[in-house]
């Protein structure tokens, strides 16, 4: 489904991708772990462009991203995507945060998109908030909003980019409850976590990634319980 | 009537008069005699007039100067636009030249060169002060772009949402609130600054005064009467903008 060719990314004297090659087929779950700094969360952003690449070739479903001629807004509205810092719009309802996008990009008409929004907001529990502004919100509830918010879009493939680093403790739980609950539904997702126990649970392959570079990857339970890089050791018996 | 001319004949011969009688007769010739309120209250028409001309030009200019700008520098790597970047280039002139000068020197450059066959002073001046507004409202509209957290546009352009659309539902909005007060700042500045233009023969209220004040060979009492009419149209200006900025801010307070 994503095809990733030697990607590499600079900033200014700074590599932080040292060519990076992966594939990601449709259904799977991957998740990316590794020390910060090693370049999980660009990798992630270039799957989608929000980090332009230096060099290297993305290719999503037959298509290459990286190439010029290529629609990138087209590409963006099958990708889903969700922030640290969920990035809510603070000047709107949570309806119309979650109804913008399917609204203007011509997916669904308005009354679609409430509908769709609707039915969304109670898969999370959530139905009763869609006349609130973010601000009223928990961290744990805003988090679920902004992935409602991408689910809206009918993506085919979900990227998160630390899902729960910026929140309390105890709304970690919530959090993770619908990224497994969306996981089972067979949805494609790609995670940057630091989130081990969810990696364990959730994952078909992780990743660990060191300096610009995949370092290791298998089943969680090669990862975890027998990994082969003294790196991912290190990195592993610092976290669990 | 009566009363004004025989205390203004007193005045005239030396003869001792109180501070009252004073008082009264400088008032009289400086707002009431031969009507002279209407002077003032023409100069007023004009100075709002002049003002809101400008403001509307400097805002579109400033808008259209701002949007530019940041969607210039806000271009991804490798995907530089030339045509946006020529603009950009003589933008940053025009913010420079006119950030860089005098307003004064502006309007007699505009008045008394450019349009140097123009009687039409009032345009002339409002087209320079809304030139002169643009420049500084770009920079203001532009830190306004700039404070929104760049998650915005991210969240937006990730789901697949074009530049354009974000800027004008979620950008935009969140910039003008962050920018209400530094605007309000600008406009006051605007509204005084007409002033200026009675040096290139622009009737407004500054205009009024002098001529009356030079009439008379009295200065202290119509130039004090311009100065409160500014004051008033700052406070009635501010109080109006106070209004708006609370009609905006209910969104965050629920």
């Amino acid at each position: 489904m994503i095809d990733v060719k030697n990607l590499t990314k600079s900033f200014g004297d700074l590599q932080v991708l040292k060519g990076v090659s992966e594939h990601i087929n449709k259904g799977e779950r991957v998740v990316l772990i590794g020390p910060s700094g090693s370049g999980k969360s660009t990798f992630l952003r270039c799957l989608n462009l929000l980090e332009t690449p230096t060099s290297g070739e993305i290719i999503f479903e037959g298509q290459s991203i990286t190439d010029d001629k290529c629609d990138i807004n087209k590409i963006r509205q099958k990708m889903g995507m969700v922030f640290q810092h969920f990035n809510l719009f603070p000047n709107m309802t949570i309806l119309k945060n979650i109804t913008l996008a399917p609204v203007r990009t011509g997916l669904m008409n308005k009354e679609q998109a409430e509908k769709e929004a609707r039915e969304l907001l109670k898969r999370v529990g959530l139905e009763d908030k869609a006349d609130s502004y973010p601000a009223q919100l928990s961290g744990g509830q805003k988090q679920r909003i902004a992935i409602v918010r991408a689910l809206c879009m009918k993506p085919e493939v979900m990227l998160f980019d630390e899902p729960t680093s910026a929140l309390d403790p105890e709304m970690v739980g919530e959090v993770l409850d619908v990224m497994k609950e969306l996981a089972k539904s067979g949805m494609t997702m790609v995670c940057v976590t630091h989130e081990m126990g969810f990696a364990r649970e959730v994952a078909d392959r992780v990743l660990f990634m060191d300096e610009g570079k995949i370092l290791e990857e298998g089943t969680p339970g090669e990862i975890f319980t027998n990994p082969k890089e003294q790196r991912t050791k290190d990195f592993l018996n610092k976290v669990l | 009537m009566e009363q004004f001319v025989a205390w203004k004949a007193m005045m005239a011969a030396n003869e001792p008069t109180t501070l009252w009688q004073q008082f009264y007769v400088l008032f009289y010739q400086a707002f009431i005699e031969n009507d002279r309120w209407l002077q003032y209250l023409n100069g007023v028409v004009t100075t709002l007039y002049v003002t809101i001309l400008a403001l509307l030009l400097g805002v579109i200019l400033g808008i259209i100067v701002a949007v530019i700008r940041t969607a210039h520098d806000q271009q991804r790597p490798g995907h530089r636009n030339p045509v946006l970047g020529f603009i950009n280039g003589l933008l940053k002139i025009y913010v420079t030249v006119i950030r860089g000068t005098p307003m004064m020197v502006q309007l007699m450059i505009m008045g008394l060169v450019i349009f140097a066959s123009s009687r039409n002073f009032v345009m002339v001046g409002a087209l320079t002060l809304g030139i002169n507004s643009g420049a500084y409202t770009a920079e203001i509209i532009r830190g306004g772009l700039m404070s929104v957290d760049h998650g915005q546009m991210e969240a937006g352009r990730s789901l697949g949402m074009n530049y354009t659309d974000t800027m004008r539902f979620v950008v935009v909005p969140q910039a003008i609130k962050a920018i209400l007060p530094a605007l309000g700042n600008e406009f006051i500045v605007l509204l005084k600054d007409t002033s200026l233009i009675s040096v290139i023969g622009g009737k407004e209220l500054l205009y009024a005064a002098r001529s009356v004040a030079s009439r008379n060979y009295e200065p202290m009492y119509p130039y004090l009467g311009a100065a409160i009419i500014y004051l008033l149209l700052v406070m009635l200006f501010t109080w109006l903008l106070g209004i708006f900025e609370r009609r905006l801010r209910a969104s965050d307070r629920r």
